[in-house]
């Protein structure tokens, strides 16, 4: 079967082959859901099709598959008593988290077992002394910096589906955050993983000091999309809670101007704690929604959050503020308090959602570039708009570059979809030929694959796929994802958001 | 630039040829970080002619420099545009070159806050064991497109790659920087450097040696100011304070005993071992300095969470030991990228290339 692009897009039609053997499927799967049964108890092993429904796509919804078994092991040692069943039988397993995941990282496969870490959801250790926190892989990402908070500590990356995504896909996915510029990405900020092996071996990986001896197989497994192992604990750094932080919204009437006063921030030595830019669609959409007060006549805004001990944020507002002031602002504002801060931060984080109040669908780009061509490929963005003729809002994280263009669309008219997906693509090259990358923080899953043969050479591909072996030698973990074979070097995917809903249309998204 | 791409296909091409022929490859640069880990017994594979910063955009905070780059070099560029390296990276000569710095894997004192080397690489070119040239990451904060083979050659020690350039994060030199130092015994150094760790103090050193504890302190100029009043001591002038405790240059890390390296959670109690500790990366780095056996200095490390390496002395096993599950995923590793084991075999552990 085909794992890559398209061929997910609704149920799959069986092809002969797999029509005459339909039933020796069906014996093939009878037996492994009676072996499945005989480790874990009968209800957490899921096999009739209005259990695996939910399971069928996790936050890229237009990729969907049921998976052929869904389980929901308890324990560490059930999972490896499930890895060891799958290996010697020759399942592919995939394993699954909050399912909130943008690329399809977490999509099954119609001959695989899903592998849901829902059930490991508890917080096992909290470490104050030495800032850690010790976690079950299900543990929601907000969840961390909460239970912390009793301590004057939190967790820093804090992707925007925070308060529904797991520790254990964000170490999958290498999530970022809003607050990854200065307080770095989820690698950043990992201790020690728990991990089962494709053969159900329990590996240890780092520990709880600054490192491990060895090779960093810490740094390999974090951003693995599942393809190298199953992560079933998690410890994680801890950080004192910043004394202060406030916002600074600075209008501009050109988005060229807002780039370069990124770049001057940056250049006067300041190390904000957010800093992102949204263009004038993206204001407008937005500000329509949620109301958060933004000069919606402005070309562009930046959002920039300072923080530190009060002293601190006292300094570098004042500099923020002369720095934007001299690169033209048209307007400059800058939080009182936190329920202004929440205010200023409420339209960027609500503008996943606000677009579906000015199209029908959308299709959300994550490229990163090299600041410096901000400029550059905004006007490519808008021309390849035009050339296209699909609408585009652009939201950005401008302090690290990545870029998040979200293309309008209305996937009944006919044609659109495909003119998007072109669109999309041509972004995504536009990105390459800066110096880019093709994914900043959604990963490849199945969404990407097709650019991954843009962005990496046939050694390249090789040496990763030599390197996914040396941990899954016959390639049962999540197969297909993101590391395309050369034969699958050909499709290109596609986020689709229908009706500008999210499987999860309650989280906001950066 | 043609030397540039002369050079890099003639390393190649010798590369590719040991793999042929199964000859181990010893890669040098600087070699002023040779007396880490284990000798190797091959060609020498000199590196210290690829230099050169091939990029350098201070407003994107990356910089990228081919592996020969002499360190001292790079940081005066960065220090030019009022730019460093955060990780604060250990010289140990003044031939140290970027290359053996990440292949090293080693950080100063700034590390708990600053990051560690392996933290701030985003990209790499690097030479495999079959004689490939291939890139990894990039040079932008963020890319989760493929594995993390560069951060993976981190602290590798040349046993997976030959390092040919790196792109690095750098970030701003604080605007203002201040030293305190407190009289303390050991234990009470530990709590005091994990309670100051645990408050949104804007620490970027913490170190105690023989009584005294150095806390430095780097931010905004307001910042500074008021940390210093509220944590109190002394003001310690001494300039070269942080390159000394960097370098291992300090009364208790130089000279030529045995000098053991204890990387444990920062709040572990002082190890009960015999000869002299000092107390780096707020608790979380520990030197000693000791001819204690070196099962007791491993069991002792483990124990407290973490593990020890003999620095400097002769061993035949200097890096913490690994348990089994993790060998054999090792020797894969190290197999996927050096199918031959031709690159700097024994220079990390012995057994690394035994499962060929």
């Amino acid at each position: 079967m085909s794992q890559a692009g398209r061929e997910y897009r609704g149920r799959p039609e069986p092809d002969n082959a797999m029509a005459v053997a339909q039933s020796d499927i069906a014996d093939h799967k009878s037996q492994l859901v009676r072996d499945l049964q005989s480790i874990l108890p009968a209800e957490s092993v899921l096999h009739r099709t209005e259990d695996l429904a939910p399971f069928e796509c996790d936050g890229l919804s237009a990729y969907r598959q049921l998976p052929m078994i869904v389980v929901l092991p308890d324990t560490i040692d059930q999972v490896q008593a499930i890895m060891r069943l799958c290996s010697t039988a020759g399942v592919p397993v995939v394993a699954r988290g909050a399912g909130t995941g943008l690329s399809g990282g977490a999509l099954p496969l119609d001959n695989g077992v899903l592998l849901s870490l829902a059930r490991f959801n508890r917080i096992l250790d909290i470490d104050a002394d030495n800032r850690c926190a010790r976690l079950q892989p299900g543990v929601r990402n907000l969840a961390i910096s909460e239970a912390a908070a009793a301590y004057g500590l939190y967790y820093a990356p804090d992707p925007s589906s925070q308060i529904a995504c797991s520790i254990g896909g964000n170490v999958a996915e290498n999530s970022g955050g809003v607050h990854c510029l200065k307080y770095g990405l989820t690698v950043h900020n990992l201790l020690e993983l728990k991990v089962v092996t494709v053969d159900g071996n329990l590996l240890t990986i780092g520990n709880r000091a600054l490192d491990a001896p060895g090779y960093d197989l810490l740094a390999l497994m974090t951003g693995s999309e599942g393809m190298l192992g199953v992560i079933v604990e998690v410890t994680v750094k801890l950080l004192p809670s910043p004394e202060s932080a406030r916002v600074i919204l600075a209008a501009f009437d050109d988005v060229e101007r807002a780039g370069e006063a990124v770049a001057a921030i940056i250049g006067a030595g300041i190390i904000p704690a957010g800093l992102e830019m949204m263009d004038g669609p993206a204001i407008r959409a937005v500000e329509d929604f949620v109301h958060a007060g933004y000069p919606t006549d402005a070309a562009a805004i930046l959002l920039c959050e300072v923080d530190g001990t009060e002293a601190e944020v006292a300094e570098h507002i004042d500099a923020v503020t002369a720095v934007v002031e001299r690169e033209g602002a048209t307007d400059v504002r800058v939080s009182r308090d936190d329920a202004e801060r929440a205010l200023f931060w409420s339209g960027r984080k609500a503008a996943f959602p606000a677009m579906g109040r000015i199209a029908p669908d959308y299709y959300c780009m994550d490229g990163t570039i090299p600041r410096r061509h901000l400029a550059r490929v905004l006007k490519g963005i808008y021309a390849l708009s035009e050339e296209y003729g699909q609408g585009v809002a652009n939201v950005f994280h401008a302090g690290d570059g990545n870029l998040h263009p979200l293309i309008l669309y209305d996937a009944n008219n006919p044609g659109e979809l495909e003119r998007t997906e072109a669109y999309g693509g041509k972004i995504l090259e536009l990105c390459l030929e800066v110096g880019g990358t093709i994914t900043g923080e959604h990963g490849v899953g199945v969404e990407k694959i097709g650019h991954m043969c843009l962005q990496f050479n046939d050694a390249e591909r090789d040496q990763f796929h030599a390197i996914k072996a040396a941990f899954d030698p016959h390639g049962l973990l999540n197969p297909g994802k993101a590391v395309p074979t050369l034969n699958r070097c050909a499709e290109f995917g596609a986020m689709h958001v229908h009706n500008g809903e999210l499987p999860h249309p309650e989280l906001e998204r950066l | 630039m043609t030397g540039t791409e002369d050079l890099i296909s003639a390393l190649r091409e010798r590369v590719a040829a040991a793999h042929e022929r199964s000859t181990p490859l010893a890669i040098r640069g600087g070699g002023t970080k040779a007396f880490l880990g284990h000798p190797v017994d091959g060609a020498f594979l000199d590196v210290s002619a690829l230099t050169g910063i091939v990029d350098y955009q201070p407003g994107e905070l990356v910089v990228t420099a081919r592996a020969g780059t002499r360190l001292a070099e790079l940081e005066t560029v960065l220090a030019e545009q009022g730019q460093m390296l955060s990780f604060e990276p250990p010289h140990f000569g003044a031939d140290a070159t970027l290359g053996g710095t990440i292949a090293t894997g080693l950080s100063g004192p700034r590390r708990p806050w600053g990051g560690a080397a392996r933290d701030l690489v985003l990209g790499t070119r690097v030479i495999n064991g079959r004689g490939e040239l291939l890139h990894f990451g990039g040079d932008v904060m963020k890319n989760v497109a493929g594995y993390d083979v560069s951060r993976l050659m981190a602290g590798a020690y040349g046993t997976l790659g030959v390092l040919v350039s790196i792109s690095l994060k750098v970030l701003p030199r604080p605007a203002a920087e201040a030293t305190l130092v407190q009289q303390l015994d050991a234990t009470t150094a530990i709590t005091r450097m994990n309670e100051l760790a645990g408050k949104p103090w804007p620490l970027s050193g913490a170190y105690w040696e023989t009584g005294e504890l150095y806390l430095r302190l780097s931010g905004a100029e307001r910042a500074v100011d008021a940390a210093r009043d509220a944590i109190g001591g002394d003001v310690d002038d001494d300039p070269d304070r942080w390159t000394r405790i960097r370098e291992l240059q300090t009364p208790l890390t130089a000279g030529a005993e045995p000098l053991w390296r204890l990387s444990v959670p920062p709040a572990a109690p002082l190890a009960d071992l015999p000869g002299d500790q000092a107390l780096d990366w707020g608790g979380a780095q520990r030197w000693l300095v000791s001819d204690a056996d070196p099962a007791t200095v491993r069991d002792t490390a483990e124990k407290a969470g973490g593990h020890a390496t003999l620095f400097r002395g002769d061993h035949d096993a200097r890096f913490h030991p690994l348990p089994d599950a993790m060998r054999k995923l090792h020797q894969r590793v190290k197999q996927s990228l050096d199918p031959a084991g031709i690159l700097n075999p024994g220079r990390l552990y012995p057994w690394l290339d035994s499962a060929r």
